[in-house]
């Protein structure tokens, strides 16, 4: 069976603290995923998203605060826009958007981490590996450079 | 710089080497690029386990260390200064959490968990070699405290605080101090009188010279960060300047208009001008605006024309003040689970089923009925009670899921006092388990039973409903089998504790976690219980989890030393994870100002450049991403090391 490879981003305030809930709770879920902690989901620049693509994830899964429980007032906002804009950009690089996953996750739901990885990688499951040679031919471009042009905020 | 990292493989005990493959995990990683150094122990954190790793940054000269064990938040500041005491500085350890995100939640394939564990230390072997040797930054601290909540909790936070030479800000939302314990009739197991015990408490607070006490008030916004908050409080319109009311009662006697009492739980009156209650602190009426005559008409004016000092203001509004604070202890207490919300046993419809704050009224010497229980349909005495314990509690299906801690005992004084009260009455208690955990607790119920003869039913209630003036209950003594069935006179509910409404709300504003049902969430639940994960943020009492007055008090005062033991210090030191932006890059766009949400970055105009102030910067991240030149970077997280951890973590 295929196995996919994740990278989760998570926010240290709530989806780190959520997944450690999820682990003091000794709930089960897939492997696939490796989590990196940022203090902010807004932490991330669409170039680290289109970096692992181009490194072999085969998705990556966003987690951050809830609208509204951001610990920096407003970072996840930022995510969100960075995030809509980014995928429709996939699609013209060929990779599809349900690749990349956003979702709010608080440190009080641990379940949440569970459902939403294991629905994550069972998603990215069906999808099958990230073919990204035919990104390239689709795009005429190598996903690096890509990335130069797509991280830039207006 | 040759990278010198050494890695530092924790067994838990069989926590994560009952899983993951430490001994393999270890070996593989001793052959990754830049690594010198690799082992594994059984408990990294003990002593043993920390000398470990001060003696291999020694002996093998370590540029880095990764401490693969728990997750960071228990253990980051550990080995930090483990590290610190071997002369490694503190920020090149890092900590690989093996155990919360791998061995925990992948006990059933060891080969993958072990495959993931060396994924995870990789990227943070690959983050800790580019991690720069930094210093805290110091900044200057308000040695001030804020306390939200003025209950038994706030209370004592504030004047533990208070007493040891901080000045403080109490906000309580009610017109007085004093919360649910204002409220109790006796305590149980000593059965101190309530009031007795905390009204002296109430004076203290408000005539203290280092409490400054703001009622009637409400937290409206919260800016800063530990040690520089700055706190926006909302004074409600009270229409009586309490500045100058002398308290001398005359408005609220002549009040033509009566409304339910909030305080007395609904089982008496108050005046729409009033105190809540008689030994209220401070003891100045407010006025309630949705049940005056005068704001609904325009007529009545009694309360203004008899004030003898011209305190009654008609056109007060809501004022705001500012405070600027170093800590904020929160403690904003509980509230009873809606009783509405109990409809199998007659909660909301029958009059004579009344919640455990109700009972407490009945049974106050202060309460509507003079001490005597009286039930509130027709004033009888009742001859049956029946106390239902566990009522929302325990209850996962249909109501919160958690134990309210407290209900066995404050049911088991309840039927005590009500025995006291009426001695040939008959109480019944039913109950799933009896807890009485505590000093004294157990000897406290014996009590009961033997002494006072209540009588304890074990087993749930299915129904509770009216027949012939008498309230039903039917229920199963699970004991014996049998099915059971009282008339009761009146049914006290012990109904669970969930989180102040409030509660939910202000966490968004403060920005700290709350848990599953909205109880605010400490940073470790054995290990740092009355702190918030959130620098600068303490919790005590029952805005924390369930608890009694002696660990409400307890929770406060401990929360009150941390606080204590903060401003110890003159400046705060806070982490040196900060943006900073490399000067001679920065094209003067300005995009990193208008993202940073707490105006850190000032614009040298000079030079057409921005610049970060570090002692503001909380290290969020948003101008970083938002920077279109990668101008911006972050200390210790710079968009090099993320890919590299990226390209770690997606290695074959």
């Amino acid at each position: 069976m295929f196995e996919p490879k994740i990278i989760c981003f998570f926010c240290k305030w709530c989806t780190y603290a959520g997944a450690d809930l999820a682990g003091t709770s000794r709930k089960q879920y897939a492997p696939n995923g490796v989590v990196l902690r940022v203090n902010c989901s807004g932490r991330i620049d669409p170039q680290h998203i289109l970096w692992a693509f181009r490194e072999g994830a085969d998705g990556v899964l966003i987690g951050g605060c809830h609208p509204g429980d951001c610990h920096y007032q407003d970072g996840n906002y930022n995510t969100m826009r960075r995030v809509s804009i980014l995928k429709p950009m996939l699609e013209a690089l060929g990779i599809e958007s349900e690749r990349l996953c956003l979702d709010w996750i608080s440190a009080a739901e641990g379940d949440k981490v569970v459902r939403v990885m294991n629905e994550f990688v069972e998603t990215v499951r069906d999808l099958g590996p990230l073919d990204l040679d035919l990104a390239d031919r689709l795009s005429g471009a190598e996903a690096p450079e890509s990335a130069e042009v797509v991280g830039q905020e207006s | 710089m040759e990278h010198r990292i050494g890695v530092f493989v924790c067994h838990c005990g069989s926590n994560i080497a009952g899983v993951v493959d430490v001994k393999r995990v270890a070996k593989q990683l001793a052959d990754y690029p830049g690594v010198a150094y690799s082992t594994d122990y059984l408990y990294m954190c003990s002593d043993p386990g920390q000398n470990m790793v001060k003696d291999a940054i020694k002996e093998h000269n370590l540029t880095g260390v990764v401490v693969s064990a728990c997750s960071p938040t228990l253990h980051e500041a550990t080995f930090r200064r483990a590290g610190a005491a071997a002369d490694l500085n503190q920020y090149r350890v890092e900590m690989a959490n093996i155990r919360e995100h791998c061995s925990w939640v992948h006990r059933g394939d060891k080969e993958k968990a072990t495959e993931k564990a060396i994924k995870i230390i990789k990227t943070m072997i690959e983050k800790v070699k580019q991690n720069e040797a930094l210093e805290p930054i110091s900044v200057p601290m308000t040695h001030r405290a804020l306390v939200v909540g003025g209950g038994i909790a706030g209370i004592q936070a504030a004047l533990d605080i208070a007493n040891a030479g901080h000045d403080v800000v109490l906000v309580e939302k009610t017109p007085s101090v004093g919360g649910h314990m204002a409220q109790l009739s006796e305590t149980f197991p000593t059965l101190d009188c309530s009031q007795c015990i905390l009204t002296p408490k109430m004076v203290e607070v408000s005539q203290h010279p280092r409490i400054k006490l703001l009622t009637y008030c409400e937290i409206d916004d919260v800016s800063g960060y530990v040690g520089n908050f700055k706190v926006r409080i909302k004074k409600k319109a009270a229409y009586v300047n309490r500045d100058i009311c002398n308290g001398c009662g005359l408005c609220v006697e002549k009040c033509p208009r009566t409304v339910a009492s909030e305080f007395e739980e609904g089982l008496a009156t108050r005046k729409a001008i009033y105190t809540p209650f008689a030994q209220a602190v401070p003891n100045k009426p407010v006025l309630d605006r949705d049940n005056c005559i005068y704001f609904e008409s325009g007529k009545c004016g009694i309360c203004q024309k008899i004030c003898p000092v011209d305190a009654v203001d008609y056109e007060q509004t809501d004022e705001f003040l500012e405070e600027e604070v170093g800590a904020i202890v929160v403690a904003t207490g509980f509230d009873l689970y809606p009783i509405v919300n109990i409809g199998e046993y007659g909660g909301g419809s029958i009059e004579d089923v009344v919640t455990s704050l109700q009972f407490e009224r009945l049974l106050s010497a202060s309460g509507p009925t003079g001490g005597e229980v009286r039930r509130p349909s027709d004033g009888e005495i009742p001859k049956e009670v029946v106390f239902l314990t566990c009522v929302g509690s325990r209850d996962p299906e249909n109501h919160v899921s958690y134990c309210s801690k407290v209900c066995c005992m404050y049911l088991t004084k309840h039927a005590m006092l009500y025995k006291h009260n009426v001695h040939d009455g008959q109480a019944y208690v039913f109950y799933m388990d009896v807890r009485t955990g505590g000093k004294g607790y157990e000897e406290f119920y014996q009590r009961a039973t033997e002494e006072d003869d209540v009588l304890y039913v074990r087993g749930k209630v299915s129904k509770v409903f009216e027949e012939d003036g008498k309230v039903m209950v039917w229920g199963v003594d699970t004991l014996t089998g049998r099915k059971v069935e009282i008339a009761a006179d009146l049914v006290v509910l012990g109904l669970a504790m969930v989180p102040n409404s409030t509660a939910v709300e202000l966490s968004k504003k403060l920005k700290i976690q709350v848990s599953e049902w909205g109880f605010y969430s400490e940073a470790h639940p054995k290990l740092r219980p009355v702190e918030s994960l959130a620098p600068g943020f303490y919790l005590a009492g029952a805005a924390q989890g369930p608890k009694d007055i002696p660990d409400a008090v307890a929770q406060a005062s401990a929360s009150a030393s941390k606080v204590c033991a903060l401003f110890s210090e003159k400046e705060y030191h806070r982490e040196p994870i900060v943006a900073w932006i490399d000067e001679d890059e920065c094209s003067g766009c300005k995009v990193c100002i208008s993202v940073c949400p707490y105006d850190a970055i000032e614009f040298d105009s000079q030079k057409g450049i921005s610049r970060i102030q570090e002692a503001i910067c909380e290290g969020c991240g948003a101008c970083i991403a938002a920077c279109p030149s990668a101008t911006i970077q972050q200390r210790n997280l710079t968009d090099s090391q993320l890919y590299k951890m990226v390209s770690a973590a997606l290695e074959d």
